[in-house]
């Protein structure tokens, strides 16, 4: 039975980190994912990464913007920490490998981004994520003797000791479908958000929830599960992300007038005014009926006002992208993009070290929610917040680990839970719906009701169909009967996971009733801080999810009205 | 791929035929076909997505993103590889034989798992192991950033893009033949590194892949991986900027006899024009002189060498005129050749093709005003500028690009003249 001081459940960005600071702090680490860490999603991630390392620019500023983007739902002693921290971490991150674009005297060249005062995003053409992910593979690849890998491994579920500690995990091999107890004197969740509960979405389809609904089963509370993040420019078709950098380097969005709309809403930013707001301006437009494209379902993007040689080189992957899945040359036309599901502010609730409120648990990443985006998260802070706060995790696992004892703990009923419970998926009779539907019709449920509006009658619906199709999961039937790479079981058992997610976000908005951040309800289209400037935390209780509030900390930046 | 973006197209049929594997049935691998409606510009993985959802959960494929970034899902469509995610229906159609069925396997040069997944650590990741795929940072770090020039970043960028598919690793000609050449994907790693002006280890690291049997003189130079790549990061190119640095810049001479074979190549073209068949073995061991031939290395390597000659003579493959007198060509034509030398070889510095610099092919066709590129002083590459204003940076560093782009756009083919194809 393997046994290490930290395992780290997820290798994209903050799992790397965390699994390298564990390390270098002395602790024995294993990291564990369920697909080949460069698969992860971080990888997908394209503008940049925020940090004040400007000579010009100051922590202050880029925390006040991040409070502000958040809609003061951020907690702001997290942010100071975050922003804080953050241009240390960037050159810790150049010093390491990562080939950021310079400007003509050498230096980290920055660009603009949504909801920032200033150029403050430093990037990797618009492959940043994918930069970030491969040069700390790299590390982990030279750190082979101090972190060992589980690639390919997909934990089931977390083991809880005699106190209700975390004292390890059972996950099963994905090529030869053993299954197998790991155990850890801590746990770093990193695995990261859960995209798929909603269809369709920019996020991968590995992107299923497991962090968050793992640490929802074991007792910890979710916070901000409500704020969802619609990016605003998506393809129409597949929900592609095209990145935010395009606007960062100069492109306009257009209505079917061919008028730029955002001087309605955000008069001084225009298309770099937080994604909640350009998200919503651009649903405006479509809602009223001056979209473009087939059914008016959709704004252009245009990138044509960026020069072209630009474009090529630092908008690559985009042109790419432009091409290959929307057959459009956005150095020549304006490509046609919506808002998608992108992103979830809201995750297990931790402290600035990784924390959970279960002991030797912590989580790091989208899975977490410390929370520093609160409301919104500006865009390139993402980056920012995998490594900060994965390194932090890290560093406080091993040094905690380091003055505790082995973990005692009881692994044999927990492996022969899970194995038969696998089993009897696998054993199942083609009876009621296969995983797929399901999976389908949660997906489009939720990307009707609880979207960029959201109303009362509409997040009830969805959660009803939540409840249906969670009683529908329970027989859905999969065809794989093999052990090795039966990715049809593991479909269902992220199923489960997604059912978890879905749940706490309809609940915390059915909640909410105000517009923050993210969400918008049209019955009640206004902030309300006297009643609502604080978190909402959805534990699972034993008959189904528990709402309860929590303190939004502020430590120097009251609260005002928002404009772009 | 032009299509409008707002096209509605129609659904149609496709069918899948699909490479299956169950290791765990004891039988052998067998073709399974499946039937799905979708657009036309949709893609392979969609179908295959399609399948699995309606038909078959059990269908076995790696992937996620959908967007060619996650490079998970590379596969084998119609005999060539590719990401399924980054196939379009039509397009694959279009590939198909006679019966227009899709045909799907998975990648080759890598054992198969299960139906498309094969088993990338056994082979791609321990080449990539193999070129010290990290940093070797100058010392002492820079309490800020390295500062390096702004090309050189862009430059690795290329490298930097690749997603780590194995697509290129799947049809490497030279791994099939030799399974141990560190190949394609790994070597483009390595340039990653070579290229990074923050690395301190460039001729160590050139030393030891050229040195290696299996390293950079390895390549065949066949453009299979050029091919396959679908983020366009050229790993042949890299390779044969490995092998130039290696040569141009550190003087490196292998014990693959690499570095010689190519400088035969190159000379025996531009003092003929052609290719001198004959003179290529006794002028790779001897050097490039008459009495090159008489070396002992060239003459154990004739000796060795002796079999096949025979046999290229009896079968009428080589004539002893052929043997003893080089190609003729018109001596204009000559003179062209020896031009292109000239130009190549007069230039202060290596002029290298980057896709992430100098935009796609087609814009290599339109030049703007001929100015060297990296070499050159700054005063030719943009014009001076007084206060770089936020507004203009863009603007201005664009123009530093179509210098950068100019410059190659206007650069013959480099790998006309300093290279040769190598067949060891």
């Amino acid at each position: 039975m393997p046994a290490h001081d930290v395992l780290i459940i997820g290798a994209g960005l903050a799992g790397q980190r965390a699994a390298l600071a564990a390390a270098q702090n002395g602790a024995s680490v294993a990291i564990m994912s369920k697909v080949h860490p460069v698969r992860s999603h971080s990888v997908a991630a394209a503008g940049g990464i925020n940090a004040a390392i400007s000579i010009d620019d100051d922590w202050h500023s880029h925390a006040y913007d991040t409070v502000k983007g958040s809609d003061y739902l951020g907690d702001q002693d997290a942010i100071e920490v975050m922003c804080s921290e953050a241009p240390a971490e960037v050159m810790h991150l150049e010093h390491i490998g990562v080939t950021f674009h310079r400007n003509d005297k050498g230096e980290m060249d920055l660009r603009a981004f949504g909801g920032a005062s200033m150029k403050r995003t430093a990037y990797v053409a618009d492959i940043t994520g994918q930069a970030m992910l491969h040069v700390l593979y790299e590390q982990l690849m030279k750190h082979h003797e101090t972190v060992e890998r589980f690639e390919e491994w997909f934990t089931t579920s977390l083991l809880l000791d005699d106190n209700g500690r975390c004292a390890g995990v059972i996950a099963r091999d994905v090529r030869s479908g053993t299954l197998e107890a790991f155990t850890a004197k801590n746990v770093i969740l990193a695995c990261g958000g859960a995209g798929q509960v909603y269809k369709p979405t920019t996020n991968g389809l590995i992107v299923t929830g497991d962090g968050i609904a793992l640490a929802y089963r074991a007792g910890a509370p979710l916070m901000d599960m409500e704020m969802v993040q619609y990016h605003p420019t998506c393809l129409v078709e597949t929900g592609i992300l095209i990145t935010e950098g395009a606007r960062g380097e100069g492109a306009h969005l257009l209505n079917a007038n061919g008028e730029r709309f955002m001087e309605k809403s955000a008069p001084n930013k225009m298309e770099l005014a937080s994604r909640d707001v350009v998200s919503r301006a651009e649903q405006i437009e479509i809602n009223e009926g001056r979209g473009v494209g087939p059914h008016g379902a959709g704004i252009f993007l245009d990138v044509t006002v960026v020069p072209r040689r630009r474009t090529l080189e630092a908008l690559r992957e985009i042109v790419n992208l432009g091409r290959d899945f929307a057959g459009v040359d956005i150095t020549r036309e304006p490509i046609m993009i919506r808002p998608g599901q992108h992103y979830i502010m809201g995750g297990v609730k931790t402290d600035v070290d990784g924390r959970t409120s279960i002991e030797g648990l912590y989580a790091a990443g989208e899975v977490a929610c410390v929370s520093v985006h609160g409301g919104n998260r500006l865009g390139a802070n993402s980056l920012l917040d995998t490594l900060i706060f994965g390194r932090r995790a890290g560093e406080d696992a091993a040094a905690r680990a380091a003055a505790m004892g082995p973990p005692r703990v009881e692994t044999l009923a927990p492996l022969r839970a899970d194995a038969e419970r696998i089993d009897a998926i696998i054993a199942r009779p083609h009876q009621g719906r296969r995983v797929s539907e399901i999976k389908a019709e949660l997906g489009e449920a939720m990307n009707r009701h609880a979207a960029v509006f959201r109303d009362e009658e509409g997040l009830q619906s969805a959660l009803q169909t939540v409840a249906r199709l969670r009683e529908e999961a329970e027989t859905a039937w999969i065809d794989d009967r093999g052990t090795v790479f039966n990715q049809d079981v593991l479909g269902a058992l992220e199923l489960g996971f997604l059912l978890d997610c879905a749940e706490a976000t309809v609940v915390a908005a059915l909640e909410r009733k105000e517009s923050r951040g993210a969400q918008f309800r049209t019955d009640y289209p206004a902030r309300n801080d006297a009643e609502w400037l604080k978190h909402i935390d959805v534990a699972l209780g034993p008959d189904g999810p528990v709402v309860s509030y929590s303190p939004v900390t502020i430590t120097q930046w009251e609260p005002e009205e928002r404009k772009y | 791929m032009t299509e409008a973006h707002d096209r509605e197209g129609g659904i149609e049929s496709f069918t899948l035929r699909l490479r299956r594997y169950d290791p765990e049935s004891g039988e052998a691998p067998y073709w399974d076909e499946h039937t799905v409606e979708l657009e036309a510009h949709r893609s392979v993985l969609e179908a295959i997505l399609q399948a699995r959802d309606r038909f078959d959960g059990s269908i076995g494929i790696r992937c996620s993103c959908r967007q060619a970034i996650c490079g998970s899902c590379g596969v084998r469509v119609n005999g060539e590889p590719a990401l399924a995610c980054h196939t379009h229906l039509d397009a694959a159609r279009g590939g198909s034989g006679a019966d227009g069925v899709i045909e799907i396997e998975p990648m080759g040069n890598m054992p198969v798992i299960k139906d498309l997944i094969v088993d990338m650590d056994e082979v791609h990741w321990k080449k990539i192991q193999r070129v010290t795929p990290w940093l070797l940072a100058k010392q002492p770090v820079p309490e800020r950033e390295y500062l390096v020039p702004r090309e050189s970043m862009v430059d690795v960028t290329q490298t930097m893009a690749c997603i780590q598919c194995g697509a290129c690793v799947s049809d490497c000609l030279a791994m099939e033949v030799d399974p141990g050449f560190i190949g394609p994907a790994a070597l483009a790693k390595a340039y990653r590194f070579v290229g990074d002006p923050r690395d301190d280890q460039q001729y160590e690291r050139l030393n030891d892949l050229a040195q290696d049997p299996q390293g950079i003189f390895d390549c065949t130079h066949c453009f299979k991986c050029v091919e396959a790549c679908p983020k366009d990061v050229n790993p042949m190119g890299q390779i044969m900027r490995l092998r130039r640095v290696a040569i141009a810049d550190h003087h490196i001479r292998d014990h693959n006899n690499g570095e010689r074979h190519e400088a035969a190549f190159a000379t025996l073209i531009k003092d003929n024009g052609l290719l001198w068949e004959a003179e290529l073995l006794p002028r790779s061991y001897g050097g490039n002189s008459f009495f090159g031939k008489f070396a002992p290395s060239a003459a154990k390597e004739l000796l060795s060498s002796l079999p096949s000659i025979f046999k290229a003579l009896a079968r009428g493959k080589v004539t002893l005129a052929g043997a003893l007198k080089p190609h003729k060509i018109p001596s204009e034509d000559l003179k062209a050749v020896q031009g292109i030398y000239d130009k190549v070889e007069g230039r202060e510095r290596r002029y290298e093709l980057n896709l992430y610099i100098s935009g796609s092919d087609e814009d290599n066709a339109p030049v703007v005003p001929e100015q060297a590129a990296v070499g050159a002083t700054p005063s030719t590459v943009a014009p001076p500028r007084p206060d770089p204003g936020p507004p203009s940076a863009a603007e201005e560093e664009s123009v530093t690009h179509q210098g950068g782009a100019g410059a190659d756009a206007s650069a013959d083919d480099p790998e006309a003249g300093s290279e040769g194809s190598n067949s060891q």
